[in-house]
């Protein structure tokens, strides 16, 4: 599903000096969210921070530290259950692109309850392959046999793995 | 509407995996399904309730994605994502794998038997279509590869008697051999009800297909299967929104601009995407179904009063 180029250390980086972005704080804790009796729907928020400390393949950054998840881009309703998630490449010819988007699908799959579908996509005109890397994040069959590959899940883990 | 489809059953078929496909004996008598679990299933009935007959568990090193049964009911093959096709010999209630065909280079998408018995065809994520020829030794050889695609190919279909295919909305994805479907990623991203349901024919001296009624405006996801009962008539759709739907062409409609109405829609018919739906061959309204919650389900149809 991820086609050429090495990941991680070695060869020559695709984007040597990317612009680092500030991180966001800590969500602010309400009233209603301390309250065990209040039921706390899952929100933008919530989704932002399962995905902004993903590891990004090829730098020591994470997702959120290089822009490439936004909360603005996080579209969620709870009711319908269901979750959209664009992201933005750091450059056009991003090669890391689907597997990007395919670490952000796995974080959803294993952290979200099954009831929702989400939809992970590139950011409308920021990679040159949008609609390619957008058709293979959307054929479940093909995200099915990536995650069987043991190579490529491994791949996933890494950039899914807390940073030591 | 939604007392024409009544639950007879559902079963955890794969449990903690997903199943991706169900396929009925010729007879009838057996559902076969597969799953992300490396297993197929063969189930049957005993008294009202549907059991599991025999699991064939030694064949694939990865996820089953479709079988098919052979036309006799005495064979069924099993694609993979392991690149393999395994053919299985009955006996009894026993499953005996008698042969693995090798030669795509990745997934295994799909199988199919033509209606002779003496040809399977195969396709694969690698683009490219195997037909394999049966000899009385039960000996398989590939006797074409077909690489007229760009894509993976999905789905393959061999032409049955029938004039009217059922096919869904895939860019670019048509062949002329073959593949007269090719099911799954009618995904258009642009509107929600990109999802439609196209039915083609394809008449007399004119070999090229023609969509004479597009289905559009009721799936707001993917339609991952479609099925037509051929006992009655009936369309049955699998949709990754959790739904079932039918339809069915409506009396006095004209043949060359048919039109069809919705005449069953069970919104949570699985928990998950539904990916498949199969009508029983021999049974009319017959419908099973399964999911990536791991489940089949049993359900019987029945055309409402007064369509």
């Amino acid at each position: 599903m991820v086609g050429g180029g090495g990941v991680g250390g070695g060869g020559l980086l695709e984007n040597a000096n990317p612009l680092i972005y500030q991180r966001s704080g800590e969500r602010p804790v309400t009233a209603g969210e301390e309250d065990e009796q209040v039921p706390d729907s899952i929100d933008a928020r919530e989704i932002f921070d399962l995905i902004r400390s993903i590891n990004d393949p090829e730098h020591p950054l994470t997702l959120e530290e290089l822009n490439v998840v936004e909360q603005v881009r996080v579209q969620v309703s709870d009711p319908e259950s269901t979750v959209a998630v664009a992201f933005t490449p750091t450059i056009p010819h991003c090669s890391m692109a689907t597997l990007i988007g395919l670490s952000i699908k796995v974080k959803l799959l294993r952290s979200l309850p099954q009831r929702f579908k989400m939809d992970v996509h590139i950011t409308p005109g920021t990679h040159a392959s949008e609609h390619a890397v957008n058709k293979q994040l959307a054929d479940k069959e093909r995200v099915a046999a990536a995650l069987e590959n043991t190579h490529l899940l491994e791949v996933v883990n890494q950039c899914l793995s807390a940073r030591p | 509407m939604k007392d024409s489809l009544v639950l007879l059953g559902r079963v955890p078929a794969h449990p903690d995996s997903r199943c991706w496909f169900l396929a009925w004996n010729p007879a009838g008598t057996l559902l076969a399904s597969c799953g992300g679990d490396r297993r197929i299933r063969i189930w049957g009935t005993e008294g009202d309730s549907w059991i599991c007959k025999s699991v064939l568990s030694e064949g694939h090193q990865r996820t089953v994605r479709k079988v098919a049964w052979s036309p006799c009911g005495n064979y069924l093959a099993s694609a993979s994502f392991d690149a393999t096709t395994c053919i299985w010999k009955k006996n009894q209630d026993d499953f005996e794998c008698v042969t693995t065909l090798e030669g795509h280079e990745n997934e295994v998408k799909s199988v199919a038997w033509a209606p002779s018995g003496n040809l399977l065809a195969t396709c694969s994520r690698d683009k490219s279509v195997w037909v394999w020829e049966v000899d009385e030794e039960d000996e398989y050889e590939c006797v074409s590869v077909l690489n007229s695609h760009t894509q993976d190919v999905k789905h393959v279909v061999w032409h049955p008697s029938q004039e009217v295919r059922v096919s869904e909305a895939v860019p670019g994805g048509r062949d002329d051999w073959v593949c007269c479907r090719l099911a799954s990623c009618s995904d258009d991203r642009r509107s929600k009800w990109g999802k439609k349901v196209n039915v083609a024919t394809r008449g007399g001296s004119d070999p090229s297909w023609k969509c004479i009624c597009t289905l559009s405006g009721f799936h707001s996801r993917t339609i991952y299967d479609i099925a037509w009962c051929q006992l009655t008539g009936a369309l049955a759709t699998a949709c990754g929104d959790d739904a079932i739907r039918v339809f069915q062409e409506d009396p006095n409609s004209d043949p060359q601009q048919p039109t069809f109405s919705l005449t069953a829609h069970l919104h949570q018919a699985h928990s998950q995407d539904v990916n498949c739906v199969a009508w029983n061959p021999k049974e009319p309204g017959l419908l099973a179904s399964c999911s990536d919650d791991g489940e089949v389900a049993f359900w019987k149809y029945q055309r409402p009063e007064g369509l």
